[in-house]
């Protein structure tokens, strides 16, 4: 008799079992998640474009990463990029651009179509929607991050040895079997899926999509070319670089030289990581405080 | 029963125009009534301005000796000579002179040129390790005749030459250079020149046998005075070469000196008895431990050593200006300004879709082509004009806040400066068309102005901040919409001229060519999208 399905029964059901009080609402928050997790993916599933998104954060990547590898030659030993593994991970830099259109579209395609209203009547804890939201977008493009990174790897150990980066030159096949670029590669992933998060939180703030858009790339990629061109004061030049989320976040792809960085690779995706957090915590707490 | 017909009905309002300038106004009202569009707009020219005014360098600080006290900012600028043309440019050789006065000439023959180079990779800092030989030759290392105006840098010139690896050369007033006898020269294979002055025109020669002459070309040196200095001249310029192939790479540069031997030296005309040996530009060979300029002369036959170079500068490694900048330094915001610019640009369209606004729209103007083609002069009107005043005040402080800071702007003509200023405005401008036209071809912002950046701004970044190899950030800057920012190049690359001819200060694809490319997608974009608007229910 009672055969509703679970998703549907855990809602209304630990609702009832709550007591009162807000630790309380917390626990039937928490009971409530597999039934709002379960409504985001369906939502985030039955949109075409984000399976065509997630395959493009896998295309632009890999091939940007193949590109930058097939083009960079190392034919006398001298001279030669000192870090393969960080030249077979350029495609990051534009298969981030694809996470971020996901994200962005994740949550502001509900809010130019209306989807918004119908999915706080059926879930009006807001904050526990945008966490759903944020998992279910983390968790897609952890998936397809692996997979786009693997690829760049993968091509960077195939192509690399025919380009002259030969152990006659001082160089190893790319290996994951190698700590510094296991390291390498699970980061970048991890970059992806706070970027991910990242624009997500911009997106819930700012509502409108080419709005989120434009500032989340503005603020990816200004702070790389200011470091590059236009900032020469080197107080300003090392804040840049420790505190700006890709430049900062893209450290953890650094596999030599480590002594030299202006930030190790796990504190530089910390900050990446924090970067996200402040940015899903504004999307939050506006979420919370405005009429949708 | 009179069954009059019936007059439809009329309204008593006259007839609306539906031309081209009425479209154009109910696009401009769009535009204008958004306010947030009209923020974003103001927000690029901040964006430009605020980013290209970082790019001010410090100031710096100098001082003349161990001593002497230390000088900052506009004091440390050091003068560099100009040439006749008004541009920047290197004087600095080894004159062995005597003054002619009138009509005359100069010919010598030239039996050798051989060069000395510091070492790559000086063991200490005070041994001047160094090699020898013809192999070391700068491809530009020069050993010649020539008549100048004065000993003073920087003042006009004529000279035949032999060089290190491009034959007999005449070259002119620092930027014109006309090839003779291609071909290295040695005592088997000597090089005959020689230089005819006739009022203010000066005629080059030259000969494999000091008998059968052939014309090289002829220089017009307009307001010549009548006495001038001829003689021999040798110089060569600084080795620079390549120390990573990563992004713009590290430099290195290191002094190089060229001998040349001449024989059977003549002056023809009225000229003043001795030889005199003197470096023009205080050039200083191969530094303070090594060996330096000089002349020898037995009988006939000199010996000549300099170091330096009579050219036109060039701006980045191995340049011969201290701390320098170019004008569009200061324009490198317009990558921020175009990234508000694109997400306007593609709201502009996105937004009428969004809102079903552009029913209403084709409703009013059938003429689907014509809707789009008055949204693209509209956007393009307002980002260019944005644009220009955005550069105009950009270059403006920037480069007096530069000289302030210690910091040698190249100076380049107003055709230059015009070029570069407006390129950067039209260059906002086509990228604001592109934009609208992928917005259109998309139908949906985010990724419509993800295309856009990425194509434009992302491409730009990752080959102007190093992030890729050279060759793929070249070729980034070839093929990709982000070619259009080498519009705002304002210094011409040299073919006379060995310099480093990299980024950012000299992109891949000539000004005209580069914007070129931009344009070229934006024009396809915008078949794309009419297409697309006439074909497609909206």
């Amino acid at each position: 008799m009672n055969h509703a399905p679970p998703a549907i029964q855990a809602g209304p059901s630990a609702a009832h079992a709550a007591p009162p009080g807000r630790r309380g609402a917390l626990r039937a928050g928490l009971a409530a998640m597999p039934g709002t997790l379960h409504a985001e993916w369906t939502k985030l599933r039955t949109v075409s474009g984000t399976a065509w998104l997630l395959a493009g954060v896998v295309t632009a990547t890999a091939a940007v990463s193949a590109a930058a590898v097939a083009a960079t030659k190392c034919t006398t030993g001298l001279g030669c990029p000192a870090d393969p593994t960080k030249l077979s991970l350029t495609g990051v830099y534009l298969g981030q651009a694809v996470v971020a259109i996901l994200a962005v579209l994740a949550v502001s395609n509900e809010y130019s179509t209306g989807m918004v209203r119908v999915t706080l009547a059926a879930m009006p804890r807001r904050l526990a929607v945008l966490a759903a939201k944020a998992a279910i977008v983390g968790a897609m493009v952890l998936v397809a991050g692996a997979v786009a990174v693997a690829a760049s790897l993968l091509a960077g150990r195939l192509m690399l040895p025919g380009n002259g980066f030969t152990a006659a030159h001082g160089f190893a096949a790319l290996s994951l079997a190698h700590g510094p670029t296991l390291r390498a590669a699970c980061g970048s992933v991890l970059y992806l899926a706070l970027i991910a998060i990242f624009s997500l939180g911009i997106a819930t703030a700012v509502r409108d999509s080419a709005v989120a858009i434009g500032l989340s790339l503005g603020l990816l990629y200004l702070p790389p070319i200011l470091i590059a061109l236009t900032v020469t004061n080197p107080v300003w030049l090392h804040r840049l670089q420790r505190y700006t989320p890709m430049t900062a976040g893209l450290t953890i792809q650094n596999t030599t030289g480590l002594h030299g960085l202006p930030i190790t690779p796990w504190a530089g995706l910390g900050v990446l990581a924090l970067w996200a957090a402040a940015a899903l915590l504004t999307g939050g707490l506006l979420l919370r405080v405005r009429d949708a | 029963m009179s069954a009059g017909t019936i007059t439809p009905y009329r309204s008593a309002q006259p007839a609306g125009h539906d031309g081209f300038p009425q479209l154009l106004r109910a696009e401009w009202i769009k535009f204008r009534s958004v306010r947030g569009w009209i923020i974003g707009v103001v927000v690029a020219g901040l964006l430009m301005l605020a980013v290209g005014l970082l790019g001010v360098q410090a100031s710096i600080a100098c001082s003349s000796g161990p001593h002497a006290p230390v000088k900052h900012g506009a004091a440390c600028v050091t003068p560099v000579p100009i040439g006749p043309g008004g541009e920047p440019v290197s004087d600095s050789f080894y004159f062995v002179r005597q003054p002619l006065t009138g009509n005359g000439s100069i010919t010598a023959q030239v039996t050798s040129l051989t060069g000395v180079q510091q070492s790559a990779a000086p063991s200490g800092p005070n041994t001047a390790q160094t090699q020898a030989g013809p192999h070391v030759l700068q491809p530009w290392s020069k050993a010649g005749i020539i008549i100048k105006q004065s000993t003073k840098q920087g003042s006009a010139y004529a000279a035949m030459m032999v060089t290190g690896g491009n034959g007999v050369r005449m070259q002119y007033d620092y930027t014109q250079d006309i090839a003779g006898i291609p071909g290295k020269v040695s005592a088997v294979h000597p090089r005959w020149l020689r230089l005819t002055r006739s009022g203010d025109t000066i005629t080059g020669y030259d000969s494999a046998d000091g008998f059968h002459w052939t014309r090289v070309g002829s220089a017009d040196l307009a307001g010549l005075p009548s006495t001038v200095q001829v003689g021999l001249f040798a110089t060569s310029p600084m080795h620079v070469y390549e120390s990573s192939s990563f992004g713009s790479g590290n430099y290195n540069g290191v002094n190089t000196i060229a001998t040349g031997v001449f024989d059977h030296v003549g002056v023809s005309g009225q000229h003043g008895g001795a030889w005199a040996g003197a470096a023009v530009g205080g050039s200083q060979g191969l530094g303070p431990n090594g060996p330096g300029d000089s002349y020898q002369q037995a009988g006939g036959s000199f010996t000549v050593t300099g170091s330096g170079d009579i050219a036109p500068v060039t701006a980045g490694p191995g340049s011969s200006v201290g701390p320098s900048g170019t004008i569009e330094q200061h324009l490198v915001g317009t990558f921020a300004g175009l990234i508000a610019v694109v997400v306007i640009a593609t709201m502009f369209i996105t937004a009428e879709y969004r809102r079903g606004m552009i029913r209403l729209t084709l409703a009013a103007t059938p003429r689907r082509g014509r809707v789009l083609a008055a949204k693209a002069v509209v956007i393009g009107a307002v980002t260019f004009v944005l644009g220009l005043i955005a550069a105009i005040i950009a270059v403006l402080i920037g480069t007096r806040l530069s000289a302030n800071q210690g910091i040698y702007v190249f100076p380049v003509s107003w055709q230059t400066e015009a070029r570069v200023l407006l390129g950067t405005a039209a260059v906002l401008a086509v990228g604001a068309v592109l934009a609208l036209a992928v917005g259109t071809i998309l139908r949906r912002s985010a990724a419509a102005i993800t295309v856009v950046i990425a194509g434009v701004v992302l491409t730009y970044i990752l080959a102007m901040a190093s992030l890729v190899p050279l060759p793929v950030a070249e070729w980034l800057l070839r093929v990709t919409p982000a070619a259009g920012f080498a519009i705002q190049q304002s210094l011409p690359r040299w073919p006379q001229v060995t310099g480093v001819y990299g980024l950012p200060q000299y992109y891949p694809l000539s000004p005209w060519a580069g914007f070129a490319v931009l344009c070229g997608y934006a024009v396809v974009a915008m078949g794309l999208a009419v297409l697309l608007l006439r074909r497609r229910d909206a």
